[in-house]
């Protein structure tokens, strides 16, 4: 079974299905001979060609706008937004048309295009290359949101995505495009949308989380053993729609919660998961639910390592949890 | 082609050169000085580029210089024959016109009444609407915005479909999620409109693209206003269309307003066609209000998307008589003065004395198409008022391909909150 990073994973499973379905197209900035500012896309323009693998004019607006439009003809484009934080210009096309198509129209239409995108610090990008802005598109209904946090899984659920049928903005943790290697099996699997992943089973404290931030909740991990705390890690995998049995299963068999992302912590994604355990398993609750998040400011450049959620931060919310 | 340095100008000594499509010795156009690409070229000097911005044929009169039209004149009219539709065919369009006509100021009194929520109408533009639409096969693809009456019925629309949807009851096909006239459907090759401004211009570039890379001979048209020229997703999308020469037609209802906004507050271009040229795409300028002449426009410029051609930017000059919607009262930034001045140039009355002048219509043919509309949309208003309201249940359904499980779960409180229905 051969080796890959994360963006390797993601080449991988794009790869694999335009050769399964000619229909799937790519289209972004710099994307074709260039194999895309992370390298996403590399080789597939020599292996497909330029009719599809699209580069584009710079406007994140026609970039989704088009592949709308090229999915109502029967294609099904995978637009990559350069970084996450330039998809601010497509906002428009994503919340009003992308998202609502289906619904608009009685059923009549729609657009199940996929948006990728890589998002998250850790990449010295300061303000502009680095934010974490899932939770504009979870509270958009009509959207499904993915976020890997590892090669097998980044691997599989794109290939999911894919081949859903619904618009899908996937986001990729660009810190760990590169930062491990892991085994992804060669032939063709899915992870399926909406399954969440016991990262690491435990039986003390529940912590939430996706994306960019699971390495540093499993190290805060380690060190709660450490201190004999047992924790277990859910990997949401997909925003929306959300595993909420998973969560509910893990958090009745711990009494505790902790939930985990590096956006702003102030209504961030972690505020929903809060509330829906709140609202339905409030009886098993031991302690109060702990959120640790980014801080309520602009991402940082100098200091993004104490922007993000830190282990210590994580670990010492844990410890809080536990020992209410 | 002339070479570059003898055309070296700039765009407005250009377009300062060019009459606008409603006044142009049409059979220069077409064949006498022969192809209208050669005799336009325009080059841009700008520092120490030269580009190529324009094989454009455009028109310079001030947008807001409606002189052109205001003769009452049938544009075009000596050259009729070589562009213009069979007989026959006219007079559907003049018949489709009548039907609109009627079925825009029946919704009108539908909502002063209360029996419909809101409306959007196109009295004025019917020849715009009209004559464009009367240019599309069926294979082609329309994307309109909220201002479509003309189009949408000239598409085969029936009028039961039409006020369905403006009562948003249970026969309406987009299941009443919209507010009235954002009519759509799959069956006529109608892309189902959202409201913002101009959002809808990428998708007509994506399905031209899509359909050039199949190498199926469609082109795409995207309708819009004179305000929308000056939203985002104008840029975007002729952008897109001129790089990648995608077979779509851009299609300007210029109105002279957006709501209370004269065309003069959103651009300082000498024309909204003018624009294309920095596209690299052609952009001609017709007049609205006659029929036939932008049915004539239109045709040639799907015609020339589905050879290959490229895109086209019309900018089709018109006049929307009536309010913005029936929420607003344009007196409080229009001239009565405006108004009457344009009733003089009202497109039914347009085509109707070119019919009359070529004794292809009569009084008796007036009485009868002006009958038939008032029956159509008697009819159709009667039968939609019986038709009750959608299930409840269509609330929840269509957000994805699936219901997701809190909206399975939001669909069974409400049918608890309704009594288990
Ligand atoms: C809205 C947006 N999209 C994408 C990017 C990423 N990006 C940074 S520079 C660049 C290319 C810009 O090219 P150009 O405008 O020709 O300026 P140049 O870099 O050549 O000076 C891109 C795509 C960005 N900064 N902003
Ligand atoms: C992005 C956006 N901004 C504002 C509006 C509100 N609005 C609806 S119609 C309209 C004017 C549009 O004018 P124009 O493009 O000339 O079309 P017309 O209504 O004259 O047919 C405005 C401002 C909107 N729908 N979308
Ligand atoms: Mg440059
Ligand atoms: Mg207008």
């Amino acid at each position: 079974m051969p080796s890959l990073t994360l963006v390797q994973a993601i080449n991988t499973a794009l790869r694999e299905e335009m050769q399964r379905d000619e229909h799937v197209l790519v289209l972004g900035e710099d994307i074709g001979k260039n194999g895309g500012v992370f390298r996403a896309t590399e080789g597939l323009y020599n292996e497909f060609g330029g009719n599809r693998v699209i580069d584009t004019p710079l406007n994140e607006s026609s970039i989704v706008g088009v592949s709308i439009g090229l999915s109502l003809y029967g294609f099904k484009p995978i637009a990559e937004i350069q970084f996450l934080d330039f998809i601010y210009p497509a906002f428009d096309q994503i919340a009003s048309e992308l998202s609502k198509l289906r619904y608009r129209s009685g059923g009549e239409y729609k657009a199940p295009i996929v948006i990728r995108s890589p998002y998250g610090g850790g990449a010295k990008g300061g303000p502009y290359h680095s934010q974490s802005l899932e939770t504009f598109f979870t509270h958009i209904p009509g959207l499904k949101v993915i976020i890997p946090s590892n090669p097998y899984d980044a691997k599989g659920l794109l290939k999911a995505a894919v081949r859903e049928d619904d618009p899908i903005v996937f986001l990729e943790p660009k810190r760990l495009y590169r930062s491990t290697k892991s085994e992804v099996p060669d032939e063709d699997y899915i992870v399926p949308i909406g399954k969440a992943r016991v990262a690491r089973e435990g039986k003390d404290v529940s912590v939430f989380a996706y994306g960019a931030v699971i390495p540093t909740v499993l190290e805060a991990s380690e060190k709660a053993q450490q201190e004999g705390i047992s924790t277990e890690i859910v990997d949401l995998r997909t925003l929306v729609p959300l595993d909420l049995e998973a969560v509910l299963a893990s958090v009745k068999k711990t009494g505790r919660a902790v939930i985990v992302y590096e956006a702003p912590k102030f209504m961030g994604y972690g505020a929903e998961i809060a509330a829906l355990i709140a609202e339905e398993a409030l009886e098993y609750l031991e302690a109060p639910i702990a959120r640790v998040g980014g801080f309520d400011t602009p991402y940082p450049y100098a200091h993004e390592n104490l922007y993000m959620p830190t282990p210590t931060r994580i670990l010492n919310a844990i410890k809080k949890v536990a020992k209410y | 082609m002339l070479d570059i340095a003898s055309k070296s100008t700039n765009i407005d000594e250009a377009a300062s050169k060019i009459i606008p499509y409603g006044t142009i010795p049409l059979y220069d156009y077409l064949n006498g000085i022969g192809n209208i690409c050669q005799i336009f070229n325009i080059y841009v000097i700008t520092g120490i580029f030269t580009l190529t911005v324009s094989q454009g044929f455009y028109a310079k009169p001030n947008i807001l210089n409606t002189e052109m039209l205001s003769t009452g004149r049938i544009v075009g009219e000596d050259v009729r024959e070589t562009i213009d539709p069979a007989p026959e065919e006219m007079k559907k369009i003049y018949t489709l016109m009548v039907l609109v006509r009627a079925a825009d100021i029946q919704a009108i009194t539908l909502q002063r009444q209360g029996r419909i929520g809101f409306y959007v109408p196109c009295q004025g533009e019917e020849a715009s609407q009209v004559g464009s639409a009367y240019a599309l096969k069926p294979e082609d693809w329309a994307f309109t915005d909220y201002r479509a009456p003309g189009i949408v019925i000239t598409r085969g629309m029936s009028l039961k479909s039409f006020y369905a949807h403006l009562m948003a009851n249970s026969e309406d096909n987009t299941k009443g999620r919209s507010m009235p006239s954002h009519w759509g459907s799959k069956a006529l090759n109608i892309v189902t409109p959202s409201s913002p401004i101009c959002t809808q211009l990428p998708h007509a570039v994506g399905v031209a693209l899509g359909a050039k890379m199949k190498g199926d001979k469609i082109a795409t048209i995207a309708y819009f206003g004179d305000g929308g020229t000056s939203s985002n997703d104008f840029h975007s999308a002729l952008n897109f269309a001129g790089v990648f020469k995608t077979p779509t037609v851009f299609f300007c209802r210029n109105n002279g307003y957006a709501i209370s906004i004269p065309v003069s507050r959103q651009t300082a271009s000498s024309s909204l066609a003018v624009k294309a040229v920095a596209y690299g795409i052609e952009g001609i300028q017709v007049d609205g209000n006659d029929a036939l002449a932008v049915y004539s426009v239109t045709k040639k410029a799907l015609e020339k998307a589905r050879n290959g051609g490229g895109p086209t930017l019309i900018e089709s000059i018109t006049y929307r008589m009536g309010p913005h919607t029936t929420s607003d009262d344009p007196k409080r930034y229009r001239d009565d003065g405006e108004l009457e001045e344009w009733k003089t140039k009202d497109p039914l009355n347009r085509l109707r004395s070119s019919l009359e002048g070529r004794k292809l219509w009569g009084k008796e043919d007036e009485n009868n198409a002006q009958e038939w509309a008032q029956q159509q949309v008697k009819e159709a208003i009667a039968h939609s008022e019986k038709i009750p309201p959608p299930h409840p249940r269509t609330l929840l359904e269509d957000v994805y391909s699936q219901p997701t499980w809190n909206l399975q779960r939001q669909l069974h409180q409400l049918s608890e909150e309704l009594g288990g229905s």
